[in-house]
């Protein structure tokens, strides 16, 4: 980290980590993983320094396990991983969905299945961070795709984490993970921080799930006299296991439309030129960098193409992108997967315009030119 | 009890979903007592637990209860103490969820010296699934997945956490629920991780496998076959063949986790490296 | 010699049989489900084997003044 003024030069690993902290997270569990270890290193230097905790844990499941443990203190706690550990914490995810702990879990993707590709980028857990973990449950998943997004979207994940009290999935790849930008910190101070809302009643009369007109919990930090219970089975508005048909649907239901009723608070993204668009290109994370020059490379050329990119890809922007599919030729999606998120982007536009994908599954980034020719293919 | 009862149990939870007989009633109520006389402060205390019959117990007792997943209470656990050191952190498991599926957080938790009190129930099966073999099976009894026979030779869960680090190590039974209640408070008192093996009946789905059908049975087989570590000092290795040993079995002193964190904010803090 | 009450909580007892075949002094005996009933009190001698022993937490011994 070289540092010039308030200039420094930093990994997106490094800066998603300084975002967090920024956040207020003062908690970390994790297990280290390439290419998302440097985020558990920053946070074993950085958190003590302003009083916070790191720990090593065993495993990714005592990893998420530990940082909803810490959460539920009222800390804000914060895991990172990639593919294999991804995969390792998916039950624990489900039980902070469902027990509506707010935490933030990075997920810096690598290529998969398995061991796959454990130094080279990939975006193949798109489907992984909406369906990985068992049941119905809600999903906020954001993809960064600068230096400056990985701090920001860092606190943003925890503002939405705090705000819905669910937990929330930084979907990072190898790309951002290891790209180095500098970030100006000058750009990023003024940043709205969010913190969980703390019972304004008595203990007598809460009720931990009651979930209000809003339908998100308050749940009182473990030590402040709110004597309640938490479970991973379905529960009632106190907390307690239930299986009452009526009650279990109710909460079922609450837990992901307090996400999906939401959405227009949730929702980000970035558009260029999506009014008069003939095409649409449409990226996230590390393969809209390359969507963006392809842009500009078309538009010389005097391509009508216009550019979306999805900054929350869970929930997806749906509206924003059906409106579009109104209009344009095609929408060509470039990612690095056999076609993840271009599934979700067909199923948006359900027949109204074409969906093509650019797809590379190689461990290799994709480029300007493989997303040019694939443009420059719509009839 | 009544006044025990109605302090630190949720008596409109009540009664609890185990079978008649269960252990781990007798388990929770020693637990009260040890609450009553340690006089710990209920709103500063965290009771977590794991899945299982016996960890169900969290939904009974009037804490800051969390119920968590199979296996992983002490990770969950090790969140909590780690995060806020001034609470009071009780850990129920049973003996597949600590030993089994949860066995890596176990040493670790062990290994950390973490202040934690772990009360694992052994009732040497897994109960809520219904009888299948746990790693605290002992070898030749029979279980749904064992149905010839337990071939697999069993854990002695007290000297593998101390062999892991924990500082301190005690063995109890529902037969000696009193014992229980003492080893509980000395675990408590203990700054460190400590664990407390609970030997526990299963009617249903152990002892009625295993020619013991009453709950009653039992327990009195626990009577005869244990014996208290201090009187087995004074015997032959061959009088205390097959036995039980319970009591507390060791004690000793180690940094303690939470504590040598704090030391190294201080020292970060400070300005150290 | 000091007397003692015991009392059963008939709603709560699961009839497991455990304070009846524990308890030294035989005092309670079962009613037709198998529940624990108290037959002799005056026999108690206030030792709560069977209090401690209850897995759900149905019995109660108390000194009578
Ligand atoms: C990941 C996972 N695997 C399996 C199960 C099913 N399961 C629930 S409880 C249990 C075993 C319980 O046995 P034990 O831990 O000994 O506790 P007991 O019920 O005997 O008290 C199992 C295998 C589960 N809930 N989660
Ligand atoms: S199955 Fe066994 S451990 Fe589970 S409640 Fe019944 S007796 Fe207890
Ligand atoms: S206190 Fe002792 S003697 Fe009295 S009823 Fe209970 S077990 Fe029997
Ligand atoms: S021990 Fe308790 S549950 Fe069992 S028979 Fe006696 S009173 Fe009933």
């Amino acid at each position: 980290m070289t540092k010039k003024k308030n200039i420094e030069l930093l990994q997106g690993n490094e800066a998603c980590a300084l975002g967090a902290i920024r956040a207020g997270c003062r908690f970390f569990a994790g297990y280290p993983i390439t290419p998302s270890t440097e985020i558990a290193e920053v946070m074993a230097k950085e958190l003590p320094k302003v009083g916070g905790k790191f720990i090593q844990m065993e495993d990714e499941i005592a990893g998420m396990a530990a940082t909803i443990g810490a959460s539920l203190t009222g800390k804000k706690a914060l895991t990172a991983t990639s593919g294999p550990g991804f995969s390792l914490k998916q039950e624990n995810l489900g039980y902070a969905c469902i027990a509506e702990i707010p935490c933030v879990v990075v997920n810096v993707m690598r290529g998969g299945p398995s061991t796959g590709l454990p130094t080279s980028p990939s975006q193949s857990d798109v489907m992984q961070a909406k369906w990985g973990t068992h049941g119905d449950h809600p999903v906020i998943a954001l993809s960064p795709s600068s230096i400056k997004e990985s701090y920001t979207l860092a606190v943003k994940a925890f503002n939405l984490a705090e705000k819905y009290m669910t937990p929330v999935i930084i979907l990072m790849d190898e790309v951002i993970g290891h790209l180095r930008e500098p970030l100006d910190f000058d750009e990023v101070k003024d940043l709205e921080i969010i913190d969980r809302k703390k019972p304004d009643i008595t203990p007598d009369k809460y009720q931990a799930y009651h979930g209000g007109e809003e339908g998100i919990p308050i749940l009182a930090p473990f030590g402040t006299g709110y004597r309640y219970h938490i479970t991973g089975l379905t529960h009632d508005e106190s907390g307690y296991p239930t299986m009452a048909p009526k009650v279990v649907e109710r909460m079922n239901r609450r837990i992901v439309n307090k996400v999906e009723e939401h959405k227009e608070d949730i929702v980000e993204f970035e558009s260029q030129n999506t009014e008069d668009a003939e095409i649409l290109i449409l990226s996230y994370g590390g393969s809209a960098r390359s969507a963006k020059e392809a842009v500009l490379r078309l538009k010389a050329e005097g391509y009508q193409v216009g550019f979306f990119r999805p900054i929350t890809i869970w929930p997806f922007p749906e509206k924003e992108v059906g409106k579009i599919a109104e209009k344009v030729k095609a929408i060509v999606v470039p990612e690095m997967n056999m076609g993840q998120l271009k599934q979700e982007v067909e199923r948006v536009v359900a027949g109204r315009t074409k969906v093509l994908g650019v797809n590379k599954v190689d461990g290799e980034l994709i480029t300007p030119a493989e997303i040019i020719t694939v443009v420059k293919g719509v009839e | 009890m009544d006044r025990i009862y109605e302090k630190y149990f949720r008596t409109d939870r009540l009664p609890h979903i185990w079978c008649p007989g269960c252990g781990n009633g007798i388990v929770l109520s020693a637990f009260a007592r040890a609450m009553e006389e340690l006089g710990v402060d209920q709103d500063q205390t965290v009771v977590v637990s794991g899945i299982g019959c016996s960890s169900r117990a969290t939904t009974y007792v009037d804490f800051n209860t969390l119920h968590t997943t199979h296996g992983r209470a002490l990770a969950f656990a090790t969140g909590v103490k780690l995060a806020e050191p001034r609470l009071n952190v009780f850990v129920f498991m049973g003996d597949g969820d600590s030993t089994a599926i949860g066995g890596n957080h176990l040493i670790h938790a062990c290994r950390r010296n973490i202040d934690i009190t772990a009360i694992i129930i052994n009732n040497n099966i897994y109960g809520m699934t219904g009888g299948q073999y746990s790693p605290l099976t002992p070898t030749g009894k029979k279980a749904t997945t064992a149905p010839y026979g337990m071939i697999e030779r069993n854990f002695d869960l007290c000297e593998l956490v101390k062999g892991a680090g924990a500082t301190f190590v005690a063995r109890g039974t529902t037969y000696h629920a009193k014992q229980l209640t003492d080893m509980i408070v000395a675990g408590a008192k203990n700054k460190g991780f400590s664990v407390i093996e609970a030997v526990s009946q299963c009617p249903v789905s152990f002892g009625r496998r295993n020619k013991m059908r009453s709950p009653l049975e039992m327990i009195q087989w626990l009577k005869e076959n244990t014996i208290n570590v201090k009187a087995a000092a004074k015997l032959k290795p061959e009088d205390i063949k097959g036995k039980i040993l319970i009591g507390e079995l060791y004690n000793t002193e180690a940094p303690e986790y939470t504590a040598e964190y704090d030391r190294l904010i201080a020292r970060v803090q400070g300005g150290g490296k | 010699m000091k007397k003692y009450s015991v009392s059963v909580n008939e709603i709560h007892c699961k009839a497991c049989g455990i304070c009846i075949g524990l308890c030294p002094k035989e005092v309670f005996g079962e009613d037709y489900l198998g529940k624990a009933v108290v037959q002799d009190t005056d026999k108690c001698t206030g030792c709560k084997i069977c209090e401690l022993h209850c897995p759900d937490y149905c019995i109660e011994v108390g000194e009578v003044s």
